[in-house]
């Protein structure tokens, strides 16, 4: 699909500063199916983005989506079976990382694209301490002794802001608050310092106040190191201060790409207009929050067509005929909806 | 921890008189009569029948045998044969061989079904996993006198690799067999349990990090995955070490191994009660030791575990 984006329509993706090639981690077509008894479930029905180094982008979805799945297959960490790439491609530094040998990914992982999980305290070993943990990094992949590693690995707590480093190296997880173990997952993640950093919904299980925090200190993070961030997110409030260019996903597509000030103002897809409806607002206070209708597709069984229609309020013949493709709407945007144009165009 | 250990040490007295009592009581409770057949073809002199009743108060009440033989023991006194011989003698000779061939099982047991274990719970559903399912269960649904004579007559007797018995110097070399042959079933049990842990750890979060981190495969399983799925193998072998040694009578009298079991059986025929119970005394010790020495092993696998 970045082909339409590139080729087809021969101007730079959305948000894109007119340098197609050379982009740091592009996902392209990506396909994912996961296999299963009961049947085969399409779970990337063709998937593109990129990143760039300096940027976030925000990859926005409800659960089932395949903001997730799409990220563990950038990782190489897809549960196979049942899950299995049947297309596409994964580029870093413009090579195809599908088609390396595992040792090639392996050596990427950590080092050039590192992985922060939703939940730190099952995605964190129980029984080694935190400080073990980060310093296995520098033990392990660069080789340093006992002494120095733990010395770099306390420094690393420092710098995600954990009180008393020191005294803490020796702490196991069960150990931290849920945000100080979050700071300790994402100092694990940078030890290496990483090109890109995917971010898996990091702030879903804290509560509101330390979600907040940790944002700000993600955002930090990113702007100091200059790193490309994928912030996979399903919620809104999250993505308008950190990100820079959301994409927003359904049933295992892309259905809109747009800067964040773009995507507020005019969504082009009515998914993302019915997202943003769906955020609580203080001037409608007593009133009934909005939601969208209906279900995600069963991902065995997605309807024909746009996969949305059967949930759209505009839905039109058409568009349970006719798969949109994921265009250019303007100048910066993409949008899979048959009426992008009239969307965007509206008052 | 500290106050830990004190508690768990206390609460060993009353587990220790209970099972002891019951032992006592249920050895008491065997129906028949202790000098039937003592002295030869004819009955015992009366004499000499109520010298042993005196001195082993067997007119008295079973709480009042049982507080006597405690009060005994506790002085380290497990009493005399009928034939006069010291019951320690007996256990001091006899325990040592046990525990050497319950130990050889015990660490065939931890390497052969960990190992086992392992390797099939990484690749679930292919040929080696196969192979140790259905392996595993013929020797968990053949019984050990079966497992034991098969061994002894296929190695011992028709291919002449092992000597059929084993030597009262008890070599290690000769204990491997019969070491197999007493852990045939718990290996079976060991290879399935740390099947299962490792295949449930296996898709675990913190496994996924691991790789996530870009850490060798040969770490990711050698470290973060193995040491978290431990814990039930270790619980498994730890209590099984009193199970072996207690079930060991049918493979020392396979072997001819001069230990505990072939000294309990003895003891249950002639109805030497003292014996029996001294004997049992013993393993209920090593059962509740080891038990306990299982519970420290938690906090050390799993920093979880906090004992306040």
């Amino acid at each position: 699909m970045s082909d339409i984006l590139v080729s087809e329509q021969s101007a730079p993706g959305p948000g894109g500063s007119g340098r197609p090639a050379g982009r740091l981690l592009e996902v392209d077509d990506l396909r994912v199916e996961f296999r299963t008894r009961d049947g085969v479930a399409k779970v990337i029905n063709g998937v593109t983005y990129h990143v760039d180094a300096g940027e976030t982008l925000a990859v926005l979805g409800e659960s089932g989506s395949g903001k997730s799945v799409t990220a563990q297959t950038i990782m190489g960490i897809l549960d196979t079976p049942p899950g299995f790439v049947t297309g596409g491609q994964i580029r870093f530094h413009g090579k195809d990382m599908l088609r390396m040998s595992s040792e090639e990914r392996r050596r990427i992982r950590g080092e050039g694209i590192a992985m922060i999980f939703q939940d730190a305290l099952s995605a964190l070993n129980p029984v080694f301490t935190v400080g073990f943990q980060i310093a296995e990094q520098f033990r392990v992949r660069r080789g340093l002794g006992r002494a120095e590693a733990k010395k770099r690995a306390i420094e690393m707590l420092d710098q995600v802001k954990i009180p008393n480093a020191k005294g803490r190296f020796n702490n196991y997880p069960h150990q931290f608050s849920g945000g100080m173990r979050q700071r300790a997952m994402i100092a694990m993640s940078l030890a290496l310092d990483p090109e890109v950093l995917i971010a898996d919904e990091p702030t879903t299980a804290l509560d509101v106040t330390v979600q907040a925090q940790i944002m700000d200190l993600l955002a930090e993070l990113q702007r100091e190191r200059q790193m490309g961030m994928i912030l996979i997110t399903h919620d809104l409030g999250v993505v308008a201060d950190v990100a820079d260019r959301i994409a927003v996903m359904y049933a295992g597509r892309i259905v809109e790409e747009a800067d964040v000030y773009d995507l507020y103002a005019k969504p082009a897809h009515p998914y993302t207009m019915g997202l943003i409806d769906s955020i609580p607002r203080l001037d409608e206070k007593g009133q009934q929050l909005r939601t969208i209708k209906g279900l995600p597709p069963n991902l065995m069984n997605i309807p024909p067509g746009c996969p949305f229609n059967p949930r759209c309020p505009m839905a039109q013949p058409v568009c349970r005929e006719k798969v949109p493709p994921l265009l250019q709407v303007g100048t910066a945007r993409a949008s899979a909806c048959h009426f992008a144009e009239e969307l965007v165009n509206r008052d | 921890m500290g106050r830990y250990l004190l508690r768990r040490l206390l609460q060993l007295v009353p587990v220790f008189i209970g099972t002891t009592f019951l032992i006592y009581a249920l050895v008491w409770a065997v129906p028949g009569d202790p000098f039937a057949g003592k002295c030869g073809e004819r009955r015992c002199p009366d004499q000499y029948i109520a010298f042993m009743t005196e001195k082993y108060h067997l007119d008295q009440n079973v709480f009042v045998q049982y507080a006597s033989y405690m009060k005994n023991l506790l002085q380290g006194d497990f009493g005399q044969t009928f034939s006069q011989r010291e019951i320690s003698d007996i256990i001091l000779t006899s325990y040592p061989n046990t525990l050497k061939l319950a130990l050889v099982a015990l660490a065939i047991e931890a390497v052969i079904g960990l190992g086992a274990g392992v390797l099939t719970g990484l690749r679930r559903n292919g040929f080696l996993d196969n192979l140790v399912l259905v392996s595993t269960l013929f020797l968990i649904a053949l019984p050990v006198f079966v497992v034991g004579f098969l061994l002894q007559w296929l190695l011992g007797v028709q291919w002449g690799i092992i000597k059929p018995t084993v030597s009262s110097e008890m070599r290690l070399s000769e204990l491997i067999v019969p070491g197999f042959v007493l852990g045939s079933a718990s290996v079976a049990y060991i290879a399935r349990v740390a099947r299962t842990s490792i295949a449930e750890n296996r898709r675990a979060d913190y496994v996924r990090t691991a790789i996530a981190k870009g850490l060798p495969m040969r770490r990711v399983v050698g470290v973060h995955l193995l040491r978290n799925s431990l814990i039930p193998v270790v619980t498994l072998l730890g209590t099984d070490l009193g199970a072996l040694m207690g079930g060991a009578i049918v493979t020392e009298g396979i072997f001819g191994i001069n230990g505990i079991g072939r000294q309990v059986f003895r003891a249950i025929v002639t109805k030497e009660s003292a014996t029996v119970v001294g004997i049992v005394v013993v393993l209920v010790l090593v059962y509740l030791v080891m038990n306990l020495l299982v519970d420290l092993l938690y906090a050390a696998l799993d920093p979880r575990i906090r004992y306040e």
